[in-house]
């Protein structure tokens, strides 16, 4: 972490010149009261539920079943954990993250180099190609299942012919195609933030040691890009780790389990099967991994800081 | 002239990214039998059949609910997060970096794991299909996001301005409201737009915890589908109207994006 640097970069103010423990106590507590109100919200209502899931996960509690609510141990635990459907679940979401992210910045580092270039109509592109990310996630979903991949009446189909369904043929690439093409301007926007930020001189510089733009590209441009492709990277894993409303209308996690990722599973074992101890244990299992990925993920943030502090 | 091939490039890749939309527009001003066909119809007579009958079928109470959860928990994410991020960039705590980490350690965890304990006290408490239900959870999911793009913003202020207000003798909430409110006015209405954007589009929670009385416009959407399967035209009209907020709000501040979604460490 770099502490260090992120201390630098408050302008830490000094606390009243009075000394004496009252004024300075006093002085602690007119610093901490506008935040303790967004503390307060905060604890309560997102790590208030993490608690009460703990407490549910001991439980084996079936809502369909009345009377059948007792406390079981750790049994919800071996039983998803041993249970093949959350394995596949995890395996899913993994791929399903993965491929998303890795093609939309692939695609979306080539439309920023695209983009860093001063052309007739520059703005018109950047606008068209933002438009995708700020379509209703349900809106894009929907259209993509029934107006793209539809076998009788789709474009892709209406286009290239055939009859192939590319939804039960291809479950995981509809899915992260769909996802790719939302989540691509998103990348393409923070990777043409860094673009715009690099100074002029250096490439000049590298230009008139005779380096080619390809060499150019990959030996000054890219390792300064580093720290861009890592926080876009990182926060489409954040919000794409969630997918929800994809799953839920292109494919329902299947064929079988094919497309089920973790929220979509957790989602049915709550609300298909009301099995609410094991989806409170999955739900646990969940949040550890995601803790131990969420701390490599703030240690490339507070590497961002470091960044920004030091240009 | 060898640069008019990235042009044209670019231009491709923007039409291509595009087209869906563009499909899903055109789709909607199509007749149902233009909108199904294969192949596709290019050329058609535009007609509004497909937006009267959305509205038909009560789309309006659907985009209320979605406005008001919107709006109110981007008002309270707002009241909530402008002090925060004070106490954590001009007036910081002593520990303002852990408050920091928490708040954005918060973004991390899976809603999913929420979902189940989140269910039940709202079930408990008789809040189920309630628009306020919607407010509170939207906000804690904006919050974090509020706080570090706030805190962005706030770091920018000259401490030299602050300094000169705190010299002419203004007290702490004259010189907020008088001196640092002017400034940051604009970061607070990126942080508003970009608070709007996901409580608009949300659909994880509104599904799960609303119905018919709260239901917001993507619950439309999703009602729309099982019971109307194959109206293609009519599900792209209501796939347009509600998109169109936030496509406008985009558009029209493409700046404040990046800087919004970066959590203001991209400016």
């Amino acid at each position: 972490m770099s502490s260090a640097t992120l201390e630098k970069e408050a302008p830490v103010r000094p606390a009243s010149k009075r000394a004496g423990p009252a004024a300075s106590r006093r002085d602690r507590w007119s610093r901490r009261a506008p935040l303790l109100p967004a503390l307060i919200f905060a604890i309560v209502v997102t790590q208030v539920p993490f608690l009460v899931t703990l407490y549910l996960s001991t439980l084996s509690w079936n809502a369909l079943r009345p009377g059948s609510r007792e406390f079981t141990g750790l049994s919800n635990y071996a039983t998803v954990l041993s249970d093949g459907r959350l394995r596949a679940a995890l395996v899913n979401t993994v791929v399903l993250t993965a491929s998303s992210v890795v093609v939309s910045v692939l695609i979306g580092l080539g439309l920023a180099i695209l983009l860093d270039r001063k052309f007739p109509g520059r703005g018109v592109v950047r606008t068209l190609l933002i438009t995708p990310f700020l379509v209703m996630p349900m809106a894009a979903a929907l259209l993509w299942k029934h107006a793209i991949y539809n076998p009788a009446y789709g474009l892709i189909n209406g286009i290239l012919g055939g009859d192939t369904d590319w939804v039960s043929g291809y479950p995981m690439v509809a899915v992260v195609a769909t996802l790719v093409w939302q989540w691509t301007p998103f990348m393409m926007l923070i990777i043409l933030a860094g673009l715009q930020s690099q100074s002029l001189e250096t490439l000049e510089a590298a230009r008139v040691d005779g380096a080619s733009a390809w060499q150019t590209f990959l030996h000054i441009t890219l390792p300064y890009l580093r720290p861009y492709l890592e926080l876009s990277a990182l926060l489409g894993s954040i919000y794409l780790v969630q997918t929800f409303d994809a799953v839920f209308t292109i494919t329902q996690g299947g064929p079988g389990t094919a497309t089920t990722n973790l929220p979509y599973e957790i989602y049915l074992t709550t609300f298909r099967k009301f099995e609410y101890g094991e989806a409170a244990a999955a739900g646990v299992v969940v949040v550890i991994g995601t803790i131990a990925v969420a701390t490599f993920a703030l240690r490339v943030i507070s590497g961002l800081f470091k960044m920004e502090v030091s240009r | 002239m060898r640069r008019l091939p990235w042009t044209i490039l670019a231009w491709a890749a923007g039409l291509v990214f595009f087209f869906p939309v563009l499909w899903m527009v055109l789709t909607g001003f199509k007749r149902e039998a233009d909108a199904a066909s294969n192949p596709p119809t290019w050329v058609f007579t535009p007609t509004l059949d497909g937006y009267r009958q959305v509205f038909d079928r009560d789309l309006t109470p659907y985009l209320l609910n979605s406005l008001m959860a919107s709006l109110f928990s981007t008002l309270l994410v707002l009241v909530l997060a402008t002090p925060a991020a004070y106490a954590l960039s001009l007036r910081p705590v002593g520990k303002w970096r852990d408050a920091l980490f928490f708040f954005i350690s918060t973004k991390m965890l899976p809603a999913v794991a929420a979902l189940l304990p989140i269910y039940l006290v709202v079930k408990e408490l008789g809040m189920l299909d309630n628009v306020w239900t919607m407010v509170i959870l939207y906000s804690a999911m904006n919050l974090p996001l509020a706080i570090w793009m706030m805190r962005s913003f706030l770091l920018e202020v000259p401490a030299s301005v602050l300094e000169a207000a705190e010299m002419d003798g203004a007290g702490l909430l004259v010189s907020i409201r008088r001196v640092l409110l002017p400034i940051v006015s604009p970061g607070l209405a990126a942080t508003a737009l970009i608070c709007f954007i996901f409580s608009w589009n949300e659909f994880f929670f509104a599904v799960n915890l609303t119905a018919t009385r709260a239901g917001t416009a993507p619950i439309f959407l999703v009602g729309f589908i099982s019971s109307e399967g194959l109206f293609l035209a009519r599900l792209c009209a209501a796939a347009t109207l509600v998109s169109l907020p936030v496509v406008l709000a985009g558009w029209l501040a493409q700046k404040q994006l990046v800087r919004g979604l970066s959590m203001g460490a991209v400016k």
